[in-house]
């Protein structure tokens, strides 16, 4: 309860792990809010499927509350003129202040618990945070956003929160390696996706490296750090230990 | 949505973008082309005429025969690589998925007349219309997208009327986006005015792409973008990125392991679309070709070494050999591995 997850990929794509967790929150019965703002519903939806989760019937529940981010923006720039009592949450896109608040306030109406709702903990899921710098955002907007989610999701209401970015070794993109490096120190878990630093391979997909920052916490505790390789496969994901793939045994 | 990063003079993406077109029209889809450089017109005067399904077919079919019957005889050296299959270099008959077409035959007239193809030169664009509301993008950008949207939504693209029975499939071909035609800096300068025009354009477009039956090939000017991170942030926002590099005017065009090509082919992102995984190739070396009817892309495999010196100049060493001549090693050409002898 109350931990904040950072997912990070680099040379890879690591949108397996917010298709687990998306399917396993659900499993669990907590009230996720679902900030999708690379993909259409149906792909999360048709995953989801393989992955034994009903994600229209969860939103039909009020379980799941989704944002679909390409819909959402074409709404505000081609839709007709929004009403005063519900704001885009995308407004950034294409007012001047380059400001999230509206976004957050979206987070913090659906997370809220009411009166009817019998979900455990709230969940706040983002897939992914580097799009919005390419939408305008300026980083530090960014690192107020997911400042205010923390606050309001992991401490007010006890939930969890899980973020997907996207970093390169020897990137350019200055700015977005600022909102990650910001966001490692913060976390209370990292799960890193690397594609292999030898190449593409068929049987071995990539290498996941799960940091746990005790530090975090507890000032004299050490981060644990645990690395497994990872074949990704039609229904599921095989974690095994470096070297140990089921082609080379 | 394919980005294809250009090659330096733009001559083979702009070739992959009129079989994009062309493929469009023999399967009587709908087409969208714009661009700032040309006028759509006469891109379309230019694409390629397709081939009838027959001839083509024989010629491989002969091919493909010749080629068996060689490789009946057993290897007597290599005996060890009989099992394996044989590496087929380039797809001939087992793979029949759209058109064939001759580069050295123009497309007649009545038939890209046939289908409704909807054009956007910006030049034509910006002198007509008044100002229209900006949305803190780039105009040029704003206008394309509003004009997509219009032919989308009046076309009923996006299952918005249910009258249509019949429905088919848009597809958009954007030539040189980003590029300073566009009106867009991000070409001329490290510090560009806007550098988040030309990504919001592509998120927008994106939606629109999911909203609809379409599919959209844009070709970008990768080579001349001086900020790397906005490259990194468009490969990020596209679903398949396929970057060309042509062999003129760079050193690897002497070099005899390319002799038989005219440059390379790297695809840095596979779509990864309504499943976990995706689909991968064997093989990540590609290079392409362009014939004097054709245009193929093959995968790359290095020319038998007949030539008197030892080694073998691969792409990694060529800078290493010849900083080892200069240096006078000696009249061997020593290649930067100690293995050679």
């Amino acid at each position: 309860q109350g931990k904040f997850t950072l997912l990070r990929d680099t040379r890879t794509d690591g949108s397996f792990l917010v298709h687990h967790f998306l399917s396993f929150y659900l499993r669990a019965g907590c009230k996720v809010c679902f900030v999708a703002l690379l993909q259409s519903f149906s792909h999360y939806s048709i995953v989801a499927q393989k992955l034994g989760v009903n994600l229209a019937a969860a939103k039909e529940q009020g379980q799941l509350v989704f944002l679909e981010g390409l819909k959402s923006c074409l709404d505000l720039l081609f839709g007709e003129e929004e009403q005063p009592g519900q704001p885009s949450p995308l407004q950034f896109l294409s007012r001047s202040p380059r400001e999230l608040r509206a976004l957050f306030d979206f987070v913090r109406v659906s997370l809220t618990p009411c009166a009817r709702d019998s979900w455990k903990g709230p969940v706040l899921l983002v897939d992914d945070l580097s799009v919005l710098l390419s939408l305008g955002a300026a980083p530090v907007s960014v690192l107020d956003f997911i400042h205010y989610c923390r606050a309001s999701v992991c401490c007010q209401l006890q939930g969890n929160v899980v973020v997907l970015v996207h970093s390169n070794e020897d990137s350019e993109d200055e700015e977005n390696e600022l909102v990650v490096n910001s966001l490692c120190h913060h976390s209370d878990l990292i799960l890193w996706a690397e594609g292999l630093a030898t190449g593409f391979c068929k049987d071995v997909h990539g290498q996941i490296k799960i940091i746990k920052r005790l530090s975090l916490r507890q000032a004299a505790e050490q981060d644990l750090v645990q690395i497994y390789q990872y074949k990704i496969q039609d229904r599921n994901v095989t974690f095994f230990a470096r070297g140990l793939s089921a082609a080379v045994l | 949505l394919v980005s294809t990063e250009e090659d330096k003079y733009g001559l083979y993406s702009n070739l992959l973008l009129k079989y994009f077109l062309a493929e469009g029209v023999v399967c009587g889809h709908d087409l969208f082309v714009a661009s700032a450089k040309e006028h759509p017109d006469n891109i379309l005067k230019e694409l390629p005429a397709p081939l009838l399904d027959d001839t083509y077919g024989k010629d491989l079919g002969d091919e493909a025969a010749v080629k068996s019957e060689d490789f009946q005889d057993s290897m007597k050296i290599a005996w060890r690589y009989q099992s394996l299959p044989k590496i087929e270099a380039s797809p001939t008959t087992y793979t029949k998925f759209g058109h064939y077409y001759d580069i050295s035959k123009k497309m007649s007239p009545e038939l890209y007349q046939s289908v409704k193809w909807h054009s956007f030169y910006l030049h034509e664009e910006l002198s007509s219309e008044p100002e229209m509301q900006a949305w803190n993008m780039n105009s040029g950008y704003a206008r394309l997208l509003q004009s997509i949207q219009r032919i989308i939504s009046q076309e009923g693209f996006d299952g918005s009327d249910p009258q249509k029975k019949q429905r088919n499939v848009l597809r958009i071909g954007i030539q040189s986006l980003g590029s300073i035609l566009w009106g867009d800096d991000v070409c001329c300068s490290d510090a560009p005015e806007d550098p988040h025009s030309l990504t919001k354009f592509l998120y927008v477009l994106r939606g629109l792409l999911r909203k609809s039956l379409s599919a959209c090939i844009i070709t970008v000017p990768a080579h001349l973008i001086q900020n790397k991170a906005i490259m990194e942030r468009v490969t990020n926002l596209s679903d398949m990125v396929v970057g060309l590099e042509s062999f003129i005017g760079s050193e690897r065009e002497t070099n005899p392991l390319y002799k038989d090509y005219h440059g390379l082919v790297h695809v840095h992102q596979i779509p990864r679309l309504n499943s976990l995984i995706c689909d991968v190739s064997d093989t990540k070396d590609l290079a392409f070709r362009l014939k004097r009817k054709l245009f193929t892309i093959e995968r790359l495999h290095l020319p038998p070494d007949l030539s008197d010196t030892v080694s073998r100049a691969s792409k990694q060493d060529l800078a290493g050999s010849a900083k080892l001549l200069s240096s006078g090693c000696g009249a061997v050409a020593i290649g930067k591995r100690h293995l050679d002898f």
